[in-house]
């Protein structure tokens, strides 16, 4: 299909009532964040986000929500290629049990870590006689932001490969090219898009995480206390900060979302 | 024998048997779903038989034996490169990295792989094309350039899944011609429900109905003598051999048959045949001799059904023609006729 068609196709299907409700959900977006815009106390704004605590929070923030993003394309990559291309018994299964994280509770996520990764867990307790010490640390916090955003990695890869199906993949193996050789020069640069979407999406995910790394990994300034923590106590104490750090995060998402936007598919 | 196919399929009622020689190409012919599409993958080890084995100059690549696997070449490293009905050209990679996608993929340094892809598509003759970017080629040079890609990987067999039926009619001549040169030397099998593939590729062909071959032979002798259904029902084509006279072929009768012809040079007086299809031919009682068309003249010899058309047989050409327009005409065996084909509908190819 050339563009051309593309922008004379008439919208059949679409009925003009749906204008109505489509744009009162559109507001039910858009009002609150303006509504927290007009509390900002611009003329101490600057020195509101640029506190110390604020600062420590930010770069923290950034720092976690990175690794994370680092651990869920490590481990999502193969999950989703895995799930997209491979048949076994209870890949059903499978692929319904990574999706739990994300209707999960975060609070529960944060305790079902805790029961794992904890002084007294599973595998805590070895862990612990390894000399490693996980929970209420930077490292919890990753976890915690893994364990939440790793299914909008995976998911979002997923949709890609199948989309892009495996007929580019069976010609790249009859030239002669290793399975490797065929994930790195064809199916990878194939579902680029969805790959750079997947993970723009979890790096928003981590950095707005806050009920599983509050659960886990507590709110210690510099070492476990994110954005979204700093923002929640700052509201009991100073209400202009927390305004102020909570419009730093909507610019981010916003930033982070329109990075989405610009990736298209060869295909 | 380079190679040996045996394969079922229980699931889908697939049973055949095949063998290739070197250097030969092989033309399944068969209607749609017969099995032909099933043979190619699993040649190819896209797909698993239930039983059989698939040998490839003496390599076993596939043995299975009541779904036991015993011996799985994956299909990286059977060396058999497959064409499929759509190009499938890479879109990120440009032309030239396409075509160099084998031998690059199969340990070749870059500047070595480049070097031979460029030398595949000057064989093609669209090295002009070598830095575009496969989304702005148009389908009958993609598939062009998906031909230089499979070569270029240099594969004992080469499987072609009905590489002309994505493509519009007029741009299928272009891509025959570059197969019938290509194809020469290659062991290759390729699929199709057009005779003309089969006639003008293929040395031998096997025609495949319910996944069963229910007849095998040379080319000619099967589309000169068919004995299933399905050969009987697509053979039939008017081919008229002569000599090149630069612009046409001169049959031994003096007439001089106009057509798409091979794009490269060739010399005056080369052997060459003209071939076209019954449904393309008009039949007139007066001579109507138009600038773009063939005329030939000739006397009815018999009228045949064909479906909703009569076959008229004439000399040594055929047309199917309307019977209304049988009627019309008033044609019986003995009626002088003059029967025209547009040039547009002739294809002229080497012998």
């Amino acid at each position: 299909m050339t563009r051309t068609e593309q922008r004379t196709e008439t919208a059949v299907g679409l009925p003009r009532w749906a204008f109505v409700p489509a744009a009162v959900g559109g507001l039910f977006v858009v009002l609150p964040l303006v509504a927290m815009a007009t509390r900002v106390d611009w003329s101490s704004y600057w020195s509101l986000v640029t506190s110390e605590s604020a600062r420590a929070a930010l770069v923290l923030s950034l720092q976690t929500s990175a690794a994370s993003t680092a651990a869920c394309l490590v481990l999502g990559v193969p999950m989703a290629l895995v799930l997209a291309r491979s048949r076994f018994p209870g890949i059903d299964l499978a692929r319904s049990l990574v999706m739990v994280p994300l209707v999960l509770p975060p609070v529960v996520g944060g305790i079902a870590l805790l029961y794992t990764f904890g002084r007294r867990g599973l595998l805590g307790e070895t862990l612990q006689v390894a000399g490693v010490q996980i929970a209420f640390s930077t490292a919890a916090v990753v976890l915690a932001q893994t364990f939440v955003a790793l299914p909008f990695l995976v998911t979002s890869l997923e949709g890609a490969l199948r989309t892009a199906g495996a007929r580019y993949e069976v010609v790249a193996a009859s030239l002669g090219a290793r399975p490797t050789t065929v994930l790195r020069r064809v199916t990878l640069p194939l579902v680029w898009p969805g790959l750079l979407s997947g993970a723009v999406l979890s790096f928003a995910r981590a950095l707005g995480e806050f009920g599983a790394t509050i659960t886990f990994a507590g709110s210690l300034q510099g070492v476990t206390r994110t954005l979204p923590l700093e923002i929640y106590l700052q509201r009991e104490t100073d209400p202009d900060a927390a305004v102020a750090l909570s419009l730093l995060l909507v610019v981010v998402a916003v930033l982070v979302i329109a990075a989405t936007r610009r990736g298209r598919s060869p295909l | 024998m380079t190679l040996s196919f045996a394969a079922t399929l229980p699931d889908r009622g697939f049973d055949v048997e095949l063998d290739v020689a070197e250097g030969r190409t092989l033309a399944l012919l068969g209607p749609n779903g017969a099995g032909k599409s099933t043979a190619l993958g699993i040649a190819a080890g896209t797909l698993r038989p239930h039983d059989g084995h698939v040998t490839l100059d003496g390599r076993p690549l596939v043995r299975v034996a009541a779904g036991r696997t015993r011996t799985w070449v994956p299909p990286h490293a059977r060396q058999v490169a497959l064409l499929a009905q759509e190009a499938l050209l890479f879109p990120h990679l440009s032309v030239r990295q396409n075509v160099a996608f084998g031998p690059r993929s199969q340990g070749a340094r870059r500047r070595d792989a480049e070097a031979a892809a460029d030398r595949r598509l000057e064989q093609i003759g669209l090295a002009h094309l070598a830095d575009r970017a496969p989304s702005t080629l148009s389908g009958g040079q993609a598939q062009r350039v998906a031909v230089a890609r499979a070569l270029a990987a240099e594969p004992r067999l080469l499987l072609l899944d009905e590489p002309m039926a994505a493509l519009d009619v007029d741009v299928t001549p272009a891509l025959r011609q570059t197969l019938q040169r290509l194809l020469a030397d290659q062991t290759a099998i390729i699929t199709t429900h057009d005779v003309l593939d089969a006639l003008l590729l293929a040395d031998e062909v096997a025609v495949i109905e319910d996944g069963r071959v229910v007849e095998r032979g040379p080319t000619t002798q099967v589309l000169a003598r068919p004995r299933s259904a399905f050969a009987a029902r697509i053979a039939g084509l008017n081919l008229l051999t002569g000599t090149w006279t630069g612009d046409g072929v001169r049959t031994p009768a003096g007439e001089v048959v106009h057509g798409h012809a091979p794009g490269e040079d060739l010399a005056a007086g080369a052997p060459m045949t003209a071939v076209f299809r019954p449904a393309a031919v008009s039949v007139y009682l007066d001579d109507r001799r138009g600038s773009p068309r063939n005329t030939f003249r000739g006397t009815v010899h018999a009228l045949e059904p064909r479906g909703d058309l009569v076959r008229v047989r004439t000399d040594h050409l055929a047309a199917d023609v309307t019977p209304q327009a049988a009627a019309e005409l008033s044609l019986t065996p003995g009626t002088r006729v003059w029967l025209s084909v547009k040039a547009a509908e002739v294809d002229v190819y080497r012998d």
